[in-house]
């Protein structure tokens, strides 16, 4: 039972000449290519993908091209810490986009920080990410907004009083999450009936499910990946829970509906984009993804091409392709037309943007209600 | 008292499933001495036989216990002739050699299969297909809800075991497999073909664990080459708890173990969940290493 040793990431190398070398700017790419979210890895390389086309086609930065070169880090920590030490010491990256999942980035933040090459992550939302230094960014809102989201969506609209709350207590992302949900959700005048945990990999949730049952919640918070949380649709199902079901962008998956059939029609979940957004810059987006890959974009793709993007535009702004200058350039990233919206850094290195709330409903995702950091 | 009496229906499911691979464990120890610790692997197998097979004779399109039956059909199928294989190509030559040799193959064996799967299959889960299907909904009792399909892998899981007692007890092949835990030597000299008992005794035991692969695939979709590793650790230690190389004995640590995870889980943490099995595992060994039903073997110096 000796699984300590695990095999050789697979990664897939555009080109291998250091970073600025020649005519081409090297940047590294860490994601979850298989492994139960999956759906994040391909989704988000897609979108990064597609921005580099974009890009390349149009001239580069300043004459020179992007090369993108994808580790995949088969949903595994240490496999993400590994990339990112090859990729910059080995490749010699000039910068990073990793990852879709907060506990993975947290794992490879750290290594970026230190030997000082900048980090984009395009959608973990866990509010220590950025803190760990300040070559760290990201494009996408943060937990401290998108508990709140939820959490006023809930009782505010849906009026519903007593929640449940099911934790991944592996994952970095589904803790904070709660925390944050239950603390906002209490202060609003909810109650919290029960609070349960799972990890992430567990596939039977019937006696989670059992005893939150027991507590008649009005509804329950699910904060995970959608793997687990289309099986714990199902189980709920079967164990004849009919409350509604909300979560967060850890759900925003085509597998979603897959896993979970019917049982999660009729469910919520908060996200950073939806496909119904008239907004020009984000159809066009829709356009150009569908074209290329046959399939309309879900928001890993939309938070992908985005990181791409912001990093794009600040290598053009940058004096030169050190660390330094790349990061100083990416902290005056100011009202970046994006497709999940337009956005500027803060000081912590986290953007302000919306949040959308989206119903599941046949395997579609349904566009409810759009919230902005003012309104809350 | 609703709670309880659902978290029991829980917990018999989940140790119906481990009693079906804690009898091949059991049923290999008792004629081999041998922790076949690929059997977890075996039981993975068997899931992905289901899914191919319900992918290549189109039984998604026609859910029904027929479909599911065939499914099963299948996967025993496939698992025997893969157990037969392990056992003629990676145990038998070994059958001389120090036990400790037997294990580290077994472990090799598990690693193989694991890791081919990863390579062939891809690490990322895939999702069972809905190969059978109950229109009446589910059947309550007040708030007591059983799910018929788990009622139906209780049901197949418990007739699988029964046939495998009466083979076992009532069967020449049964009486010869006795024979061959007994002492092979003492077989051998009373014309039993022990190489060819063995061998019915792995393909027995991976069938089952076959039927259990496919099952599982169909109440928890999700199935990943790797999804074998926990389950057969925990099936052995059921296997441990219950006497290893009795029968009824794996059916009983099974049982226990199932209950007591649903209950851990419930009522307490689901954190120490898996910490369970093997804090059992160390209990056994420490207060009654023969397990529950087993008895001491008297070496005579």
């Amino acid at each position: 039972m000796l699984l300590a040793s695990n095999g050789c990431s697979k990664n897939s190398e555009t080109n291998t000449s250091g970073a600025g070398d020649g005519d081409s700017l090297l940047i590294g790419e860490i994601a979850p290519m298989t492994g139960s979210e999956a759906t994040f890895g391909v989704s988000t390389h897609r979108g990064i993908e597609l921005a580099f086309e974009q890009i390349n086609g149009s001239g580069g930065i300043k004459g020179k091209k992007l090369k993108l070169q994808t580790m995949d880090n088969q949903g595994k920590t240490d496999e993400a810490a590994l990339a990112a030490t090859k990729l910059i010491t080995q490749s010699k990256v000039i910068a990073i986009l990793a990852e879709p999942t907060s506990g993975r980035t947290l794992a490879i933040a750290p290594l970026a920080q230190r030997y000082k090459i900048p980090l984009i992550s395009s959608s973990a939302t866990n509010p220590r990410v950025t803190e760990v230094g300040d070559y760290i960014f990201r494009v996408c809102f943060i937990d401290p907004f998108q508990g709140p989201v939820i959490s006023r969506f809930i009782y505010a609209t849906k009026h519903l009083k007593n929640i449940a709350i099911l934790t991944d207590m592996k994952s970095d992302y589904s803790v904070s999450l709660s925390e944050i949900f239950e603390s906002h959700f209490k202060n609003q005048g909810g109650k919290i009936v029960a609070k349960q945990s799972y990890a992430a990999g567990d596939v039977d949730f019937k006696a989670q499910l059992t005893a939150l049952r027991n507590d008649k919640p009005d509804g329950i918070f699910i904060p995970g990946y959608y793997t687990e949380v289309g099986l714990i649709a199902r189980q709920a199902k079967e164990l004849g829970i009919t409350v509604p079901l909300f979560g967060g962008d850890g759900w925003d998956s085509p597998k979603l509906a897959e896993i979970a059939g019917a049982s999660i029609n009729g469910s919520f979940f908060a996200n950073h984009y939806s496909a119904d957004d008239p907004s020009p810059v984000t159809q066009q987006f829709i356009k150009d993804y569908k074209s290329r890959y046959g399939d309309i974009p879900d928001g890993m793709a939309a938070m992908g091409f985005d990181s791409a993007q912001v990093l794009a535009q600040a290598l053009k702004r940058a004096e030169n392709f050190s660390g330094d200058a790349i990061r100083a350039s990416l902290a005056s990233t100011k009202d970046h037309s994006g497709v999940t919206g337009t956005f500027s850094m803060d000081a912590n290195r986290n953007p302000s943007k919306s949040a959308v709330m989206l119903e599941v409903q046949n395997g579609k995702f349904n566009f409810i209600a759009k919230i902005s950091p003012k309104d809350l | 008292m609703v709670e309880f009496i659902q978290h029991i229906i829980n917990g018999l499911s989940l140790g119906s499933i481990y009693a079906l691979i804690a009898l091949g464990y059991t049923m290999v120890f008792g004629v081999l001495q041998l922790i076949n610790f690929a059997h977890g692997d075996i039981y993975m197998m068997g899931a992905f036989v289901g899914l191919f097979s319900s992918r290549w004779l189109g039984l998604a399109a026609h859910p029904s216990l027929g479909s599911l039956l065939i499914a099963i059909v299948c996967a025993m199928t496939v698992c025997a002739l893969t157990g037969y294989l392990i056992e003629r190509l990676a145990y038998r030559p070994l059958r001389k050699s120090p036990r400790i040799n037997l294990l580290i193959t077994a472990v090799g064996v598990s690693l193989f299969l694991e890791f081919s799967g990863q390579l062939w299959l891809g690490a990322d889960p895939k999702f069972f297909p809905e190969i059978f299907k109950f229109d009446g909904g589910l059947l309550k009792w007040g708030d007591i809800v059983l799910n018929p399909l788990t009622l139906t892998v209780l049901i197949i899981s418990l007739s699988l075991m029964a046939l495998l007692h009466i083979l076992v007890t009532r069967t020449r092949l049964g009486r010869a497999m006795r024979a061959v835990s007994f002492s092979h030597d003492h077989a051998a000299l009373m014309g039993i073909p022990t190489d060819r008992i063995i061998s019915a005794t792995f393909m027995l035991g991976s069938a089952l664990a076959g039927a259990a692969g496919v099952m599982v695939g169909l109440i928890y979709p999700k199935i990943e080459p790797l999804m074998g590793v926990l389950p057969g650790l925990k099936a052995f230690v059921a296997a441990v708890l219950g006497g290893i190389g009795n029968l009824t004995g794996a059916v009983l640590g099974a049982m226990i173990l199932g209950m007591s995870e649903e209950f851990l889980v419930g009522y307490g943490s689901s954190a120490y969940r898996d910490a369970l099995a093997f804090a059992i595992l160390i209990l056994t060994l420490l207060i009654k290493p023969t397990g529950l039903l087993g008895h001491g073997k008297v070496e005579k110096v």
